[in-house]
Order: structure tokens, then C-alpha cells, then sequence
């Protein structure tokens, strides 16, 4: 029997301002009754095709066909005519709300006949296998829960295309097995699903095909029963290129920073770093490779001091800076640029200027009232001059420059105040070759002069070439700490979706505790119990 | 195969359009401006089929006086008005500046300035009666009344501001209930003094007349505030914070920057300023207390800051055009009351200038992109 098409894509395109390219020519089809999985590195451009088909942006070209019938989806209104549901990563439910006030939100005249709808939401819970009480309130509830009312909400309004977008990655493993059951039982109701996850064994076990996106652009779909991780992650990453990135030598002088046992909570108030234990020498380059949200914002936020930590302890040169205010830490020669998603969220404040940019550590400093905007000029010029940054003036707002040259404000900034801890999470996001270029230069001359540096990056061949070690995280988790001499961008990929756990198998080795500790184990168990004293003081 | 359908293509779509030249931004605000004026003249002739320049004639008159029908201290005396008038305005609208560059949505400035012209007024009156019987004493009346009055201000403004910083409440709703409250307890104060509901007159703690006019004072307080204003926001350490703030709390707090601390005091600074204004307002103007005493500015003056995009130099302009129109649309009521047209017109007038003149941000901000007609088949 051929089976019937749900939902086809033809060359979608969709660009953002300053010629970024979010999706080139995508096509996509999904069958009636099946589970595709949606695969792709960060910023391949998933989240936003799948935007496009609930509704929240328009593509700029190409079209989409459901059930053979060209559409033209608007808004989320749209999408819910055509019975397109998706479930957000950020779940987007009033708090004060129970379950079913939530799930016929905006639905016209539902709002009045509450005990019909909670007849309904039982009903669609049973069927599918939720549990679900619809007169429990949103605050009240786990993740697991919120997520089952936004499962249920686009249910109830008689979705038969579901989108989920990372569904699992706030999930404890019994809560992804429930899920999956639930998925399963869709699927034989004839719902079709696409799934975006970039865990391989959860694409392997879940899914019917897998269609795989790198860089905005589709690579191709096969079918899970015919294919393999290894595969699948080639089909990611790419194969490997040579790059002709230098890997400086130098002495790697005693730990700079240790890192043991840390656990952080996220924003929703899931573990983001699980039991994290590492360090970074001087004159060393530690790479931190994961999957966007595995847990590396946390991390650094963590050390920045800009995110409370649940356990652990975290160690400047033998001395303990967790509590301490983010600018103690600065001084300390910690140094955080951090460049999220939207390129601008942390660090740089957008409208200023690069001048006033340059003085945002160090706009206090000086005599009076007034700050010394002239010497933060010249060292703006000075800085546009050495890294070669294209821009009008030194007071042009940083958002009107383009990517590249953000982060050459950025991280020149950074370097300038002489850290002697870097920690850079994808400082070459959306550079040209030779613009990245320039940056690795900067981060192998700060290297040579013995900074510790942390570069969290995207592009696995980069970060093989670039660092001498390379750690992999998986949903908050330390898959492993391997020299990037000796390992592979296979093992890497693997350790990057889970299906490779090093520590695992060296148990009894102390993963990820240097053997010339700033501290003897004896002061490492005190420092230990005096942290755990001052959480139990804090509350 | 089903046949060719027409497909519902949308007319047009919106995107986020990449920074446009300042010349195009200004010449995009004129013709807002002018269209306004347009529309406002069709309107005009439709509803009251009057001549729309002899409206705006009558509005011009308002605010500048009209030497054919009145004498010339008449005209002196409508310009003093627009002067004084706009030097109120354009203090509280620097006072609420500060805050609003944080983005801390203080609605509440109206209490400030009352809580300010309260607690001046107390003094005033309970204690310049014993001490104007010096002229030391009269000066230690005066400054206590600026300093009571300051306080009262930056108590009304900080309230919001520590529960906003440690509790992370909705600072919106915050100031605004405060405002009724110094409302309820002018009405309490009013009601001690004159049990019979008598007309209060403060005879104390009168500022001195410069230049042997009352208004003066406040109007060189707000030429000062606007320098000082301007200089705070744009060169000190304090500005640069709030700029901060503002822009980004995810960048202060990066930066080493107590967000908390900032907030807290920047809403002393602005109700202190807003409570020095509500001092001036009783000692140097009306030498009154009322609920009213505030004019409605605390508000207005919201609309005068966003308009200038919390530029004080702008403010000078925007605090003169809406009271240009406040003014305008009064004598508009008087002149043209026979054909039916009462103060709601010139505020309806007011609405679609001020209308355009925000809207058209819209079109600086975002593109519009129309879709071109598809050829038949694909």
C-alpha cells in the first residue's frame, strides 16, 4: 500500500536580517502514521524550518503542501486549520492556569464549559496513555507535567501533524520512556509526528525516518532501520576536513581551574550539569563540545559566577570562588564571553556603541563622577585598528556591525584586560574563514603567553585542530576528556549524542581530576566540607 | 489529482528591516507629522465644517495669546503660562526619565510629586508659621520644604523600587497604586485643616519671587535639570549603569553590576526630583495642596519622554508641543463652543498627531514586503 503524504516541503528558504541564511532550499516529506526525527547540529536551521510550518515565521521562499493541497500558513491560527500542533522547547503556558484552562486557551467559548473540557482532556489522556489531572494548576507541576498539558493542548484542538522540538531534553530517562510510549500510540492513531532531537540512540529507537539538515541546508533522509549512528552523525558533522588551524606548543603549566563534582540547576529547574569534574592548565586549550543545551551555558555561567550552583566546588588557583560576586571574579583574571543564540544576550549591550562597549568591565574605574569615554575611544581605534574590524566609527552601535565583527569586539575586549582564565563559548559562530581565522590567532597567542582557556565550540573539525583537549558533554553530563590528537570526530559525535560514554568504562581512574592539584586531597575534602556548610547556612 | 486551486497567497508579510539612514528616519517622521495635520483638517470639516485654519488658528492663540483681542499683559500673561506650564512639565518628565532608560515603568510620578507637595505643605504650614519670624528662619523653612518634599518623592518612588529588586514585582502596577494613596491621604490632610471643606491657602514658606515673577523658579530649575539631566545620562557612571540596565540585564550583571543596587537608587533619585517639583508647586505657585495639584502631569509627562526617546534636549521640545496643544485645545473650546466644539476636540486633534507621530516607528522599525503575483502552475 503507498502511503499518503502528510505534510511536503519544496525548497523552503528563509533568511534573517544581515544575510543570514536560516534555511536554504528545504525539502521535507511526512508520512501519514509516522515518526520522522529532524536531525541536525546547532544551528542547522531546524528550529526555524519547523517555525515556518506552525506558523511563527513566513518563509521567504518555497512552498508547503498538506495532503497534496498547497498551503499557506500565517499564523499558529493557520496551523491549527491545517491540524499542525507543535510543542515548544520554552513551554508557553499561563502559570496561574490549571491544565485545562491552559489547554483551551484561545479556543473561542471553551473557556465556560470547563467540566465538558476536562471530560475531553481525560478522554485524550486515556486514549494516548498521559496522565493527566486537568484541575491541576501550572505552577504546581513538574516538566514532565507542563509538557504533557502542551502535548495535550495541541490534542485537544485536533492536531494530526505534531511537532516536537526537543522534546527530551528536560526529561529524566523513565519520563523519555513514557513519552515514547505515548509517541508510539500516536502513531498507530494515524497522527504523524517529527520529532527534532539530537540524541542518536533516542533517533534510533523512536523514529520511522530520520531527516538530516546541516547548516540551513537538507542533506537527505534515510530510513532508521536501514542506517546507524555512525552514519547519522557523518551525515551531521560531515566528513572531516582539513583545516589548517595551528596547534601551538607550550608548557602546560599547573591547573588554573578546577571543576569537581559541580552540579548546576537550568532556568526550569532541571540538572544542567550533572556531576561535572574537570580542570583547564595554563597554556592549555580545553574544547567543550556538546549539543545546544547540553549544559556548557550553564557551565560557564556557573564559573562566571552569574549562575548559583547546587554542589560542587569550583577552584581558581586553589582557591574556592563559588558565592563570590561576579566582579571579584572578573578581577580574579576570569574572563567569560559568552556569545548565545541571539549573538548579543550577554556581554555586549547592543545599542551602545563600540567605545562604550569597550568600558563595560571598566567603566568605574578612575576618579569623579563622569566616565573617561576618551581613553575607552582610543583603546576602541586601537582595537579596530589591530583586529581590523569594518566599521564606521568607534561609536557605531555594536548591533549594526556585522557577526564577525561583534565577536572581534568581543572577545578583543576580553583578551585586552589580560585574563588569565578565557572562557569563549562559539566565538567563531557565523565568521567567514578569514575572520576566524584572526580569532584562533588571538586565543593561540593568549596560549602561548599561559592563559587557560575554555573554547566551547560547534564545528568539530575546528575544535580538533584548534584544541590540545577536547571534553564532550551529553545532557549535562561528561561523556569524556580525550586529547583531540588521539580521538575522532566519529568518537566525538557519538560521545556527543550519548551513545559513547568513556567515563563509564574508566570508572576507577578519578575522571577528570588532575594529579597535580593546587590542593591535597586532604584540603580538597575540607574545602568540600566548608561549601557544604555554607549551602546548608544559605538555605 | 485535484484541479488547480486558488491559492490564498497573503497580500504581504513583515520583517524586521536593517537600520535606515538618519535622513530617511526624519523625513519618515515629517510626513507623519504632515499627514496627521491632514487628516486632522478632513476631520476638522467633517464634524464642524469649520475653516481648519481658523482652528489652528485658535490654537495658536491659545498658547501664544492673540494681540487683536486681548491687551498686551493679557498676551504676556498667556506666554508666562505656556512657559511656566511647560517648565512643570518638562521637570517631571526629566524626573522619570531616569527609570524609564532602565526600563523600570514608573507610572507613579504623579504621586511622587504629590507625596512631594504633601509633605512640603506640612511643613509649610505646621512648621513656618513659629519659624518665619526671622529671616533665617524663613530660609530653614524654605529648604526644609525642599527637603521634605524631596523625601517624599524618593519614599513614594523607592517603595516599588526594593520590591521590585528583591521581589521582582510588577513595578507598573506598584507605582500606580501608590498614586492613590497620596491621594487618599491629601484628602485625609485637607479634611484636619478645614473640617468645613474651606479652601486651603498656604500663607507660609512662599519662595521668593524672581525677577518679581513666580514662575521663574521653576523655570530655571528646569532649564538647570535638563543640563544636569543631560550630562547625568550621557557621561557619568550612573548613566552609563542605567544605560545598562536597561539595554541588557544579562550584560550588567556580566559586567559586575548590582542590578538591584541601581534600581533602587535611581527610583530615589527620580521621585526625590519629582518631590522637589511638588514642593515648588506649593511653595512657589499655588500655594495649595489638592489632589489635582499635579495637573495630570505625572502622566503627560510619560508621553513627553518616550516622545523625545529620553533624549532631555528633545524634551524641551516635546514638553513645549504637548503644551502648546493642551493649551491650544482649551481656547478651541472657547472660541468655536458655539458649534458645538468642547475641550474633547482638541484632545482628539492631539490623539491623531501623537497617533502618527508613534505609529510611524513602526515603518522606521519594520518593512513590509509585498508578494508578487504568482505565474499560473509551478
Amino acid at each position: 500500500m503507498e502511503k499518503q503524504i502528510a505534510l511536503q516541503l519544496k525548497n523552503i528558504c528563509k533568511y534573517f536580517p544581515g544575510k543570514v541564511i536560516a534555511n536554504k532550499n528545504v525539502n521535507l516529506t511526512l508520512y501519514k502514521g509516522e515518526i520522522l526525527s529532524l536531525l541536525g547540529e546547532n544551528g542547522s536551521g531546524k528550529t526555524t524550518l519547523m517555525n515556518m510550518i506552525s506558523g511563527i515565521y513566513f518563509p521567504d521562499e518555497g512552498q508547503i503542501f498538506i495532503n497534496g493541497e498547497e498551503a499557506v500558513i500565517r499564523s499558529p491560527k493557520d496551523a491549527y486549520k491545517y491540524k499542525i500542533g507543535m510543542i515548544h522547547q520554552h513551554f508557553k503556558l499561563v502559570d496561574v492556569f490549571t491544565a485545562a484552562e491552559n489547554i483551551v486557551l484561545g479556543v473561542k467559548g471553551e473557556r465556560y464549559k470547563l467540566k465538558e473540557v476536562n471530560t475531553r482532556v481525560r478522554e485524550i489522556a486515556e486514549r494516548y496513555g498521559f496522565d493527566i489531572d486537568p484541575k491541576k494548576r501550572i505552577h504546581e507541576m513538574s516538566v514532565s507535567e507542563k509538557q504533557t498539558v502542551e502535548i495535550i493542548k495541541v490534542l485537544y484542538r485536533g492536531a494530526d501533524i505534531l511537532i516536537l522540538d526537543e522534546p527530551t531534553a528536560v526529561l529524566t530517562p523513565q519520563e523519555i520512556e513514557k513519552l515514547f510510549a505515548v509517541l508510539r500510540k500516536m502513531r498507530e492513531a494515524g497522527k504523524s509526528i517529527i520529532i527534532i532531537t539530537h540524541k542518536l540512540n533516542e533517533v534510533m529507537e523512536i523514529s520511522d525516518r530520520v531527516s538530516i539538515l546541516r547548516k540551513g541546508e537538507y542533506i537527505g533522509t534515510v530510513e532508521t532501520a536501514k542506517t546507524n549512528p555512525k552514519e547519522l552523525t557523518e551525515m551531521m558533522v560531515g566528513k572531516k576536513t582539513d583545516l589548517k588551524i595551528e596547534r601551538v606548543k607550550t608548557d602546560f603549566d599547573k591547573p588554573l581551574l578546577e571543576i569537581r563534582n559541580l552540579c548546576v540547576n537550568s532556568d526550569e529547574g532541571s540538572l544542567a550539569i550533572d556531576d561535572a569534574s574537570f580542570y583547564i592548565r595554563g597554556g592549555e586549550i580545553l574544547g567543550i563540545a556538546g549539543i545546544a543545551g547540553c549544559g556548557q551555558k550553564e557551565l560557564c555561567e556557573a564559573i562566571a559566577g552569574l549562575r548559583p550552583i547546587k554542589s560542587g566546588l569550583i577552584m581558581h588557583k586553589g582557591e574556592n570562588i563559588i558565592g563570590l560576586p561576579p566582579k571579584k571574579i572578573i578581577e580574579k583574571g576570569v574572563s567569560m564571553s559568552f556569545i548565545p543564540e541571539d549573538r548579543l544576550g550577554m556581554g555586549l549591550a547592543p545599542s551602545f556603541s563600540i567605545t562604550d562597549n569597550m568600558m563595560l568591565k571598566t567603566y568605574a574605574e578612575g576618579k569623579g563622577p563622569f566616565v573617561d569615554r576618551k581613553s575607552a575611544r582610543e583603546r576602541a581605534n586601537a582595537l579596530i585598528k589591530k583586529l581590523e574590524i569594518i566599521t564606521p566609527s568607534s561609536e557605531t552601535p555594536v548591533r549594526r556591525l556585522s557577526g564577525g565583527n561583534v565577536q572581534k569586539v568581543l572577545v578583543g575586549r576580553e583578551i585586552e584586560a589580560g585574563p588569565n582564565v578565557i572562557i569563549t563559548a562559539y566565538p567563531v559562530r557565523g565568521l567567514d574563514i578569514n575572520t576566524s581565522y584572526v580569532i584562533y590567532d588571538i586565543l593561540n597567542e593568549q596560549k602561548k603567553k599561559g592563559t587557560g582557556i575554555l573554547f566551547i565550540g560547534e564545528d568539530l573539525d575546528v575544535m580538533l585542530a584548534l584544541c590540545d583537549k577536547i571534553m564532550v558533554i551529553c545532557h549535562g553530563r561528561i561523556m569524556g576528556i580525550v586529547h583531540a590528537e588521539k580521538t575522532t570526530k566519529e568518537d566525538l559525535g557519538l560521545m556527543m549524542t550519548g551513545a559513547l560514554n568513556l567515563t563509564e568504562e574508566k570508572k576507577d581512574k578519578n575522571y577528570g581530576i588532575a594529579k597535580d592539584s593546587n590542593l591535597t586531597e586532604e584540603e580538597w575534602k575540607i574545602e568540600g566540607e566548608k561549601q557544604a556548610e555554607k549551602e546548608k547556612t544559605n538555605g | 489529482m485535484v484541479e488547480a486551486k486558488k491559492i490564498k497567497e497573503p497580500l504581504f508579510h513583515i520583517t524586521k528591516r536593517a537600520p535606515m539612514p538618519i535622513w530617511k528616519t526624519i523625513l519618515i517622521r515629517a510626513s507623519a507629522v504632515l499627514i496627521a495635520i491632514l487628516l486632522s483638517s478632513v476631520i476638522i470639516i467633517l464634524i464642524t465644517g469649520q475653516n481648519p485654519f481658523s482652528i489652528f488658528a485658535s490654537m495658536f492663540h491659545g498658547a501664544f495669546g492673540d494681540a487683536a483681542t486681548q491687551n498686551k499683559a493679557g498676551v504676556a500673561d498667556t506666554r508666562r503660562r505656556l512657559l511656566q506650564e511647560m517648565a512643570i512639565l518638562l521637570s517631571i518628565a526629566l524626573a522619570v526619565t531616569p527609570a524609564f532608560k532602565m526600563k523600570f515603568w514608573n507610572i507613579g510620578a504623579q504621586g511622587q510629586v504629590l507625596m512631594g507637595a504633601l509633605l512640603s505643605a506640612i511643613v509649610a504650614r505646621d512648621l513656618g508659621v513659629s519659624l518665619e519670624t526671622t529671616d533665617l528662619g524663613s530660609a530653614v523653612n524654605l529648604i526644609l520644604m525642599l527637603l521634605a518634599g524631596a523625601f517624599g518623592g524618593a519614599l513614594w518612588a523607592v517603595i516599588p523600587a526594593i520590591f521590585k529588586a528583591k521581589w521582582n514585582t510588577n513595578e507598573t502596577l506598584f507605582t500606580l497604586m501608590m498614586n492613590y494613596i497620596v491621594i487618599c491621604l491629601i484628602g485625609v490632610v485637607r479634611k484636619i485643616w478645614e473640617p468645613n471643606n474651606d479652601s486651603i491657602i498656604i500663607a507660609n514658606g512662599h519662595f521668593p519671587d524672581l525677577f518679581g515673577q513666580k514662575y521663574v523658579g521653576i523655570l530655571l530649575f528646569a532649564i538647570a535639570l535638563t543640563a544636569f539631566m543631560f550630562f547625568y545620562l550621557k557621561k557619568s557612571k550612573h548613566g552609563y549603569e542605567i544605560s545598562l540596565v536597561g539595554e541588557s540585564v544579562n550584560s550588567a550583571k556580566y559586567a559586575g553590576i548590582s542590578v538591584a543596587k541601581i534600581t533602587i537608587r535611581t527610583l530615589i533619585f527620580s521621585g526625590a526630583i519629582c518631590g522637589i517639583v511638588g514642593a515648588m508647586l506649593v511653595g512657589s505657585i499655588d500655594h495649595n495642596i489638592s489632589t489635582t495639584l499635579d495637573r495630570g502631569y505625572g502622566f503627560t509627562a510619560i508621553l513627553v519622554s518616550w516622545l523625545a526617546k529620553f533624549n532631555p534636549l528633545f524634551m524641551i521640545l516635546t514638553s513645549f508641543l504637548v503644551v502648546f496643544f493642551l493649551k491650544g485645545g482649551a481656547q478651541l473650546a472657547d472660541d468655536f463652543g458655539k458649534y458645538g466644539v468642547t475641550n474633547s476636540f482638541g484632545d482628539i486633534i492631539i490623539g491623531i498627531i501623537f497617533f502618527f507621530i508613534i505609529g510611524c516607528e513602526f515603518f522606521i522599525a519594520y518593512s513590509i514586503k509585498f508578494h508578487k503575483k504568482k505565474k499560473a502552475g509551478n
